[in-house]
């Protein structure tokens, strides 16, 4: 290559541009660290006998990611392995590390961290769950429930191609605020009804995945469905506090599903 | 004998339970099973009867050992 033209391509403002560039990121600006103090949950049930405690940590939020997963994970990385919480998939579609923070049930994945450094910021676990360690909730007897509004599909008749269940763009509408759900439990253990009745109430949740496969077009069982529910205890706990729908993650509303069934049972 | 607090039964009750269906498994390995149960519950014994949110959790605990043991499959237990 010729001098000339390495001179030319050097001057060219892109490549001086690229160059500028390299250096303003070579000298990061030395800032305050902002330390921010995590109060955390902690039961081991290694240890059944020592009561459960709030653990404090502090983190320098210039150096942590945004959000509240961030920051756990921050703290169990660097100072403390003992802690314990689900995660998975740290963009609020598995629903793993669903809790309490600063009083309100979300996803820790999906809450930004409060930047106000002189407020301290309060992990709890799922309310009125039993605790299996930590941060962890024993979710069994939530499944439990998911699983006894049999959240399948079910039909009679085999379609008529021999294929597909189809369904209209409108009957496929229906289904839209629903499908999304993706069982963290925010919903449900934030409902006062939930917590006293946990045992025969079914709790938002499984209540909005039942009133989807109601009105799901391919599905012919909505009567055996709406039989199950027909009591005064797995539905009828509801009384529109809509909690549920104040605190849902992904902002979907399990209280408007809820009022759809009472609805329809009524209209029987 | 002092009369006995419903959290105290319900811990008998589970005790007895547990070693009645030590004698569903096989003859040979019943004294194990007796052992274990002993065992399990002398861990917690000088736990003071007021601290009810412990004995439950271990209540809770042990229903669910319990469950998962008396299955025919389980055998022995060391």
């Amino acid at each position: 290559m010729y001098k000339s033209q390495l001179v030319s391509i050097l001057s060219k403002p892109s490549f001086q541009n690229c160059f500028k560039r390299g250096l303003a990121t070579s000298h990061p600006v030395p800032t305050q660290p902002k330390l921010k103090t995590f109060k955390i949950y902690r039961w081991n049930p290694d240890t059944p006998d020592v009561k459960p405690k709030m653990q404090e940590y502090q983190i320098d939020l210039n150096k942590c990611g945004p959000m509240v997963l961030d920051a756990i994970l921050k703290i169990k990385n660097e100072q403390d392995a003992t802690l314990t919480f689900r995660r998975s998939c740290r963009e609020g579609i598995c629903g793993s590390c669903a809790m309490n923070i600063g009083g309100r049930n979300t996803l820790a994945c999906l809450c930004k961290i409060d930047q106000d450094t002189t407020k301290e910021t309060k992990l709890y676990p799922l309310p009125h769950m039993f605790v299996v360690r930590d941060l962890v909730p024993d979710l069994t007897h939530f499944y439990q429930q998911y699983k006894s509004i049999q959240p399948y599909l079910q039909r009679d008749s085999v379609p008529e191609d021999g294929k597909e269940n189809l369904q209209s763009i409108e009957d496929r509408k229906k289904l839209d605020g629903l499908y999304e759900c993706i069982l963290c439990a925010c919903c449900s253990t934030s409902c006062p009804s939930y917590w006293w009745n946990q045992q025969q109430y079914l709790g938002p949740a499984v209540l909005m995945q039942a009133y989807r496969w109601l009105i799901d077009s391919r599905d012919q069982a909505s009567a055996v469905r709406k039989e199950m529910l027909q009591n005064s205890m797995s539905l009828y706990r509801c009384h529109t506090i809509m909690n549920c729908s104040r605190t849902c993650p992904k902002g979907l509303n399990p209280g408007r599903a809820i009022a759809e069934i009472k609805k329809q049972l009524a209209f029987e | 004998m002092a009369r006995l607090s419903g959290l105290q039964k319900e811990v008998i009750a589970l005790y007895r339970e547990c070693i009645r269906s030590a004698y569903k498994k096989p003859k040979e390995n019943r004294n194990h099973w007796v052992n274990y149960v002993h065992s399990e519950f002398a861990k917690y014994r000088k736990l003071p009867k007021k601290e009810f949110a412990t004995v439950e959790h271990l209540l809770r605990v042990g229903h669910r050992r319990f469950e998962m043991y008396s299955s025919d499959t389980i055998r022995d237990v060391h």
